[in-house]
């Protein structure tokens, strides 16, 4: 390479990166930098009012886990901290094997349409996926809430004697999620299911294998990355649900999203609630190179 | 072609399923807008067809602002990450890979790989103290926090169709002694505005849809729609939230047929 060319390529490497500049401005400032606060927060110690003080403190971070008694300093682990982080991962893990449960046929079933028909089901697939998350939980809470249609339909069938109370609980939240994060598992699984030469499934068959045997050994590995996907988009923003959790769940059953708010509202413990965030941000990430890892390792082996 | 008993496209159960995820998802949305015109005073004792509550919402100057804000907050927000988006795909596709185009993707990218609770935490801490020192409480701390997390959304469909196209015509250009700016204008443009108006569209309803980040980076008395109508779930549910949460619905369904329409006319 001659230096006229190094040259060029320098050159041209600058104006992308100036290009590139005011975007990536804007996430440094408005979303990485934050993310670092928040880093430098967590070991800090707690203000007397909110905020912080500026002294080294490890205290946040041991707080997410673990609790001292005030009196003999002994410690124990935090039980309240331990049931949410705790719900908020088993709700999570249900929610996605709900909508999995859910999601997989009708992606399947949207799939095996002739075209013309699948443009109308994905339609209908697409118009939750767009709707308000907010509204959508406002819809799905009608529904279990004391005086809400499913009540109303049992007392009418004489099915119970008095509204069960389904709001406020974990039931409540996992509903709430199932039915929001729904459209989220149904788009990637028929994206990769649509895909698949359904040739393969009957060349499978040709050659003698069962049904049960094409779908585990033809169909399964070709769309496997979908639904693995689906999960991921499903599990990652169920573990950080804020808003729908708020609504079902009430102030009584709480997620990590929740948890993290109270810290730097009523609880005003800042440095804790900066640790509870990078936890959560931890396990997310975690979630995501799992299913980075995953992902390549199969396009390996193809 | 002989016909056999075997179909796999045809599997027991999973059309009962799949029609029973649709009435799932379907049935809370229409009961809904069945509630927001009921005519009665309750939400739970149905008392006749009426657009009363639509009417009693469009007189709501709370709402009303909410809706204003909410329009300018996503129309802004969604045209500074498309803007700045488009400009960041065109640096990082139809490349030799240069140096810091990873560093690139990734920084896009990371509004993706945080929860949003912890971003809107993490804002809230900085903009509380930046307000303070500034004195400026108004719309644009959060149309450039909603620009910040919508630029990911906008990012994606735009780099995808970039990587996607053809250079013949832009070398051709190039060829005829067309500035580069005039083959961008001329010949880049046109051919990507479908996907600079998807990300566009996407980057809207991302920002309209978000509750989390306006909740806690909003002043006081600055209110999108969803924050307003989480406002008023603190009271009482009132047929007012339906018709409300209704109206939302509409322009979900509105922006959803749009976009369909958009693309049916190109194939």
């Amino acid at each position: 390479m001659d230096i006229a060319e190094t040259r060029a390529l320098r050159a041209d490497a600058r104006r992308r990166w100036t290009l590139a500049m005011p975007a990536v401005t804007i996430i440094t400032l408005f979303s990485i930098l934050p993310l670092l606060v928040v880093v430098v927060y967590s070991f800090l110690t707690p203000g007397d009012y909110g905020n912080v003080k500026w002294i080294w403190s490890t205290e946040g971070w041991f707080q997410v886990l673990f609790q001292r008694d005030i009196f003999d300093d002994t410690v124990t682990l935090s039980d309240a901290h331990l049931t949410i982080l705790g719900r908020s991962v088993t709700l999570s893990l249900i929610t996605t094997l709900i909508t999995l449960f859910l999601g997989v046929p009708t992606a399947w079933f949207i799939a095996t349409r002739p075209a013309r028909q699948r443009a109308f089901w994905l339609f209908l697939i697409t118009i939750p996926f767009w709707t308000n998350l907010l509204v959508r939980t406002i819809a799905v809470q009608e529904m279990i809430r004391s005086e809400g249609l499913i009540n109303r339909l049992l007392l009418w069938l004489g099915a119970i004697d008095a509204p069960i109370q389904m709001m406020y609980t974990n039931f409540a939240i996992l509903v709430g999620m199932a039915y929001v994060f729904l459209p989220l598992m149904v788009l990637p699984v028929y994206a990769a299911i649509e895909r698949f030469d359904f040739r393969l499934a009957e060349a499978g068959y040709d050659l003698y294998a069962s049904r049960l045997y094409c779908l585990r050994k033809v169909v399964l590995p070709q769309v496997k990355a979908g639904i693995i996907a689906g999960s991921i988009l499903v599990f990652v923003p169920s573990l950080g649900a804020y808003v729908t959790p708020r609504i079902m769940g009430g102030g009584k059953s709480m997620m990590l999203g929740n948890l993290i708010e109270m810290q730097f509202g009523q609880g005003r413990n800042w440095p804790l609630g900066a640790a509870l965030s990078l936890a959560l941000t931890a396990l997310v990430l975690v979630a995501l190179v799992w299913y980075t890892r995953l992902t390549t390792g199969e396009r390996r082996h193809g | 072609m002989d016909k056999r008993a075997f179909n796999i496209r045809h599997l027991p159960g999973a059309t009962a399923l799949a029609i029973t995820c649709f009435v799932i998802l379907y049935i809370p949305m229409v009961i809904l807008i069945v509630n927001s015109l009921n005519a009665g005073k309750s939400i739970s004792v149905w008392e006749g067809i009426s657009l009363r509550w639509y009417g009693t919402a469009l007189q709501n100057e709370g709402f009303l602002n909410a809706a204003t804000t909410s329009l300018i907050l996503a129309s802004t927000a969604a045209l500074v990450a498309t803007v700045t988006a488009t400009m960041a795909a065109l640096a990082t596709t139809r490349t030799k890979s240069f140096r810091g185009e990873g560093t690139i993707n990734l920084v896009l990218n990371q509004p993706l790989m945080v929860p949003e609770i912890v971003l809107a935490i993490a804002l809230l801490i900085i903009l509380a103290q930046v307000k303070q020192i500034t004195g400026y409480n108004g719309l644009g701390w959060l149309i450039i926090a909603h620009s910040a997390f919508c630029i990911p959304f906008a990012y994606m469909p735009i780099r995808a169709r970039l990587q996607g196209m053809d250079l013949t015509l832009e070398t051709a250009a190039a060829d005829l002694y067309a500035s580069r700016f005039y083959t961008f204008r001329k010949v880049t443009l046109p051919l990507l505005a479908p996907a600079v108006l998807a990300g566009f569209m996407l980057a809207f309803v991302v920002s309209l849809d978000d509750v989390v980040m306006s909740e806690f980076l909003k002043s006081p008395g600055q209110d999108t729609l969803p924050t307003y109508l989480l406002g008023q779930l603190k009271r009482n549910l009132t047929s007012e939230i339906y018709a409300i949460s209704s109206l939302l619905l509409l322009i979900s369904v509105l922006i959803v047929a749009g976009s369909w329409a958009l693309t049916r006319k190109k194939t």
